[in-house]
């Protein structure tokens, strides 16, 4: 016997454990011990093991492995005495799994027990069952399980009806042997017994329709007697939780009711009393009775319609609304918004309730409250809710004002009632929060204001005056910066007042001011700057009388460290100082932008927008690698002959603002460094053929420009086809590359649609005298299944007879091997054999194909044996 | 149905965790360290529930609360009714009271293996078996008076064979 084995108390590990002071110690301690059990495992120790087992549990609650220890439990499942057993299956149901094959072993251990003359032995097995039952094991002891249910003690019955819970799912079929037992355990009067029959009741429901209808039709009336029983029974100490009797079980019965009320008028009908009584007996003071409430009102909303019932089911939840437990109001909220889709009218009623709630100091509480608002929102109440949150915005939390900020906006741009309301607010927005805004909301508003031509005058006023008072928010800067910049001579003209203006005097220094500080402000970023340079640059022209104030603006910028500053500041100079008679119809007003296409544009990259952050071009300075995927995919576009400003998506937008001048310098800006940085990108795209988000958005880009085209689900597929040539073109001649990559993309969207994607030949086998070639295809619709037409070529001068072509494949892959089209393959290549495969990937995106074959045949009656391996098959089969 | 319960205390250390439905040794301590790391930053006078669908998987809800140094943590889905569950961490907490008087954590620490036995006389396969923690205590007393019979007889056995041996 090994003198250091299991010499410890589990006691004395578990303080050693303890002891330790640092994660290194731990795992020295956790070592020593593992060690010892391990050496006491191949020693086969009986003494100790159960002592043994009770250690690597502890071990493996802290997440150490602990596999070794499975065979032990197993061992002491066998024992005989008590506490073996029990320590062994309490390992059993954590240290192993119904995955693994050793559990079909421990089957036959289960069924003794489950026999045994101990009740507690019977509970021990049923507990371990219905935690970790396999469907083999549910399978072959469910027999005993349904046996246990007629048990004489009630301990037993209960263990046994959740225990046929877990049989039930795990093997459906077998629900029809337990309906007739559990109507009857439905009828019994011990507590625990029934909680689980009913729990077993509502799973056999959901597992089998006939079950449902079945148990609707029988135990209906009954389990609604129970109910009322409940409700009106005298208090019971022994399972009331905090005065209330009984909730579990009033709460188990509600939901039994809902599932059997559910669609069906007649059943419902039997409930509407005692639903009824719940809902006004059950006292609110206590947590207790409000989760039978919860209950309550969770099958009033779903059975069928009683008017009555879910007026006083909307009150209650109003009732919580105004409690002052947090949780109490969580769940209301929670069921407010499942009850909006049934009666919307009446949790309108509790709007202003609601409204408190978004202004809870619980941020889960109030991240809730919003979402609701954001459902009650229509047409009629859109004003006032808007300037509730508007008004709350001011007061809220840091952190929630993102979260705020986007719900009003999605508010306002759904249900604005007309754009003067809807820029107002935007403004409000801005100026409260504009620092918590996503880029995207301050596009889509410079979007509206564009189109909105009577207003612009209207705006660029509101905005000069908003920029005074709120000059911090960065997204009014930007705002203020473009309209000033486009319309900075309404500004100074007063040009198209509204009556409900106060005219103010702003002279042309003013507007450049505003400008100036914008650009000097040390907080704004590249994009703000950028900004300020093109709107200077276009107020040059407006204002001609500022013309030279404005010049030394732009010179200050060309001492930039930002590469893309500097150039623009230096290319901007020279237009104001050389071009006079370019530059009025260079900085003309932008042309109005198409709503319609930002908003689709929005909505089709939606991956892009997800990933601004990283994927702005403009937020790294100098333009160099990473910025050229924008650039590139615009080449792209012009490859797919779309007008190109109105086609690169979400990120790229601002550069559509700034007029393609920021876009078209960032790929003058670098000479070499650019391509290849691009063609990386492009590389990587083509090549790997990875899923979207791991390129962030410029294969998000990609997806909407497939979209422009109305290829959407072709044309990606298709530039994976493209991958194998075109991979080794870009390798050979880097510089020729992004045209054969263009060349390549312009066709892409006529590859037809109902072929499916194509992929390359694969050289499966290939040796001195044998190759063997696959030809892939795809049924559209199900891109699991790939066709393999495999064509065998003989290249020796020998014929080969008794031609066999075998092949296996991992458990994930199945396999259908159809005949081949001969036993006999003529030598020196003078034909061929062919045989056609079905290979079903059951991880379709996950795993890609893996094969093992065998050739068999005879050559000069002697047998020749070929075997390999193929694992280089296209990834995405 | 519950998918798990977890103690964890005030630093991290998983004190007791059962999951119900499979779960790989790694992905259950992933798992506690993300719900660890949301539950120490929540702020007191919060409500008890957390969405959980962003570190438990679709569909998931947890529902805490902290006894001294413990967090009691329920993982379950939504046929479960959240305020019920919030009841039976108090069900349970009381069990250990009657079993432990006064508990503390180093009772639930050293007496690892009864926290499951109490734990499995009430939860059954993600299922709720008994609510009443007086039942609940008699099946726990009965299932240790078990083991110490045959402990003792064990005990017996095994010092008479060190004076034989």
């Amino acid at each position: 016997m090994n003198p250091f084995s299991s010499e410890t108390r589990l006691r004395d590990m578990i303080r050693a454990i303890r002891a330790c002071k640092t994660a290194a110690e731990e795992r020295a301690v956790v070592r020593k011990e593992c060690a010892s059990i391990r050496a006491a495992v191949s020693d086969n120790d009986n003494g100790y093991r159960h002592r043994n087992l009770a250690k690597l549990m502890f071990i493996h609650m802290l997440g150490y492995p602990t596999h070794f220890g499975q065979m032990e439990c197993l061992k002491l499942i066998a024992a005989p005495g008590f506490p073996e057993k029990r320590i062994g299956y309490l390992g059993l149901m954590l240290l192993l799994d119904e995955r693994q094959e050793v559990l079909m072993l421990v089957t036959n251990s289960l069924k003794q027990d489950l026999n045994h003359t101990n009740q507690y032995i019977v509970g021990l097995a049923l507990c371990a069952l219905g935690n970790i039952s396999s469907a083999e094991m549910a399978r072959d002891l469910a027999p005993e399980v349904e046996r246990l249910l007629q048990f004489r003690d009630p301990n037993v019955r209960k263990k046994a009806a959740l225990c046929s819970i877990r049989i039930i799912k795990k093997v459906p079929d077998l629900a029809e042997n337990f309906v007739n037992p559990v109507a009857s355990l439905l009828k019994e009067k011990h507590h625990g017994v029934l909680l689980t029959a009913i729990q077993l009741c509502a799973d056999l429901c959901t597992v089998s329709e006939e079950a449902l209808e079945y148990f609707r039709k029988k135990c209906t009336e009954g389990l609604v007697k129970v109910l009322k029983d409940a409700v009106n029974s005298p208090y019971a100490p022994e399972y009331d939780i905090s005065g209330i009797a009984d909730p579990f079980l009033q709460i188990r019965l509600l939901r039994i009711l809902r599932i059997l009320g559910h669609g069906d008028a007649d059943a419902s009908d039997l409930m509407n009393d005692v639903l009824a009584q719940v809902a006004t007996k059950t006292e609110s003071n206590k947590n207790a009775g409000n989760a039978i409430l919860y209950e309550c009102v969770e099958t009033i909303m779903s059975i069928e319609d009683s008017g009555g019932l879910r007026v006083l089911a909307i009150n209650i939840l109003g009732r919580f609304l105004s409690n002052r437990d947090n949780n109490i109001r969580y769940v209301a909220l929670n069921m407010l918004m499942k009850a909006i889709s049934v009666d919307g009218q009446a949790v309108q009623r509790h709007r202003a309730t609601i409204l408190e709630c978004v202004k809870d100091p619980d941020a889960s509480i109030r991240k809730r409250a919003l979402e609701l608002v954001y459902l009650l929102v229509n047409e009629t109440n859109v004003k006032p809710l808007t300037k509730e949150l508007i008004d709350y915005l001011e007061v809220s939390d840091q952190d929630f004002k993102e979260d705020l900020t986007a719900r009003i906006c999605s508010i306002v741009e759904k249900l604005s009632p007309e754009k003067i309301w809807y820029i107002d607010q935007m403004l409000k927005v801005l100026c409260e929060a504009g620092n918590y805004v996503k880029d995207e909301v301050w596009h889509g508003l410079i979007v509206v204001i564009t189109n909105s031509t009577n207003l612009h005058g209207y705006t660029v006023r509101s905005l000069y005056k908003a920029i005074q008072t709120s000059g911090d928010q960065e997204a009014v800067v930007r705002v203020a910066v473009w309209c000033i910049g486009e319309y900075g001579d309404l500004l100074v003209n007063n040009i198209g007042m509204l009556d409900l203006e106060e005219p103010i005097t702003v002279t042309e220094n003013d507007a450049v001011d505003v400008i100036e500080a914008a650009i000097k402000r040390h907080t704004s970023d590249l994009t703000t700057r950028a900004m300020c340079l093109i709107a200077l640059l276009k107020l040059s022209s407006r204002f001609p009388s500022c013309s030279q104030r404005i010049k030394d603006i732009v010179n200050q910028s060309k001492g930039s460290l930002l590469l893309e500053l500097q150039q623009r500041s230096i290319e901007f100079d020279s237009i104001i100082e050389k071009h006079h008679n370019l530059r009025s119809a260079l900085v003309e007003r932008m042309p109005v932008l198409d709503e319609a296409t930002y908003s689709g544009r929005r909505a089709g990259s939606l991956p892009a927008v997800v990933s601004t952050s990283q994927g702005n071009p403009l937020q790294i300075p100098n333009g160099v690698p990473k910025t050229m995927d924008a650039p590139l995919l615009d080449l792209l576009d012009l490859s797919a002959d779309e007008p190109a400003p109105q086609n690169s998506s979400g990120p790229n937008f601002l550069q559509d603002l700034l007029g393609g001048d920021v876009l078209s310098s960032a790929s003058q800006s670098g000479t070499t460094q650019p391509q290849k940085g691009g063609t990386d990108v492009l590389l990587d795209l083509l090549s790997t053929g990875s899923p979207p988000a791991q390129n962030g958005s410029s294969t998000a880009d990609i997806l909407s420009i497939s979209q422009d085209n109305n290829n959407n689900k072709t044309s990606v597929d298709a530039l994976n086809s493209l991958s194998s040539p075109m991979v080794t073109s870009v390798q050979s001649t880097p510089a020729s590359s992004i045209m054969d990559l263009l060349d390549g993309f312009g066709p892409s969207p006529t590859v037809p649609k109902d072929n499916g994607p194509a992929y390359p030949p694969l050289v499966a086998f290939e040796s001195s005298s044998l190759s063997l070639i696959f030809n892939f295809s795809k049924q559209p619709g199900s891109p699991q299944i790939t066709q393999i037409k495999a064509t065998f070529t003989n290249k020796s001068s020998d014929i080969y007879t008794d031609f066999i072509f075998q092949a296996a494949v991992p458990k994930f892959l199945q396999l259908h091997l159809e005949p081949a089209s001969s036993n006999t393959l003529p030598g020196s290549g003078n034909g061929s054999i062919t045989q056609k495969l079905r290979v079903t990937n059951n991880q379709h995106g996950k795993k890609s194909l893996v094969m093992r074959i065998r050739i068999s045949y005879k050559l000069n009656n002697k047998d020749m044996l070929e075997e390999g391996q193929i694992s280089n098959f296209p990834r995405d089969l | 149905m519950i998918r798990a319960m977890i103690v964890i205390n005030n630093q991290g250390k998983p004190r007791l965790s059962k999951f119900y439905n499979y779960t790989p040794v790694e992905q259950q301590q992933q798992l506690i360290r993300s719900i660890y790391s949301v539950l120490c930053l929540q702020p007191e006078n919060v409500s008890n529930f957390l969405e959980g669908s962003s570190i438990l998987g679709p569909d998931s809800r947890l529902v805490y609360k902290l006894f001294a140094t413990l967090y009691f943590v329920f993982v379950f889905d939504s046929s479960e009714n959240e305020l019920a569950m919030f009841d039976l961490i108090q069900v349970y907490v009381e069990t250990l009271e009657k079993c432990f008087s006064n508990v503390c954590e180093l009772d639930i620490v050293l007496n690892y293996s009864k926290m499951h036995t109490i734990l499995d006389e009430m939860i059954l396969g993600g299922q709720v078996v008994e609510t009443n923690s007086e039942k609940v205590m008699q099946a726990v007393e009965e299932i240790s008076k078990l083991e110490k019979v045959t402990a003792a007889t064990k005990l017996i056995s095994k010092s008479a064979s060190l004076l034989w041996g």
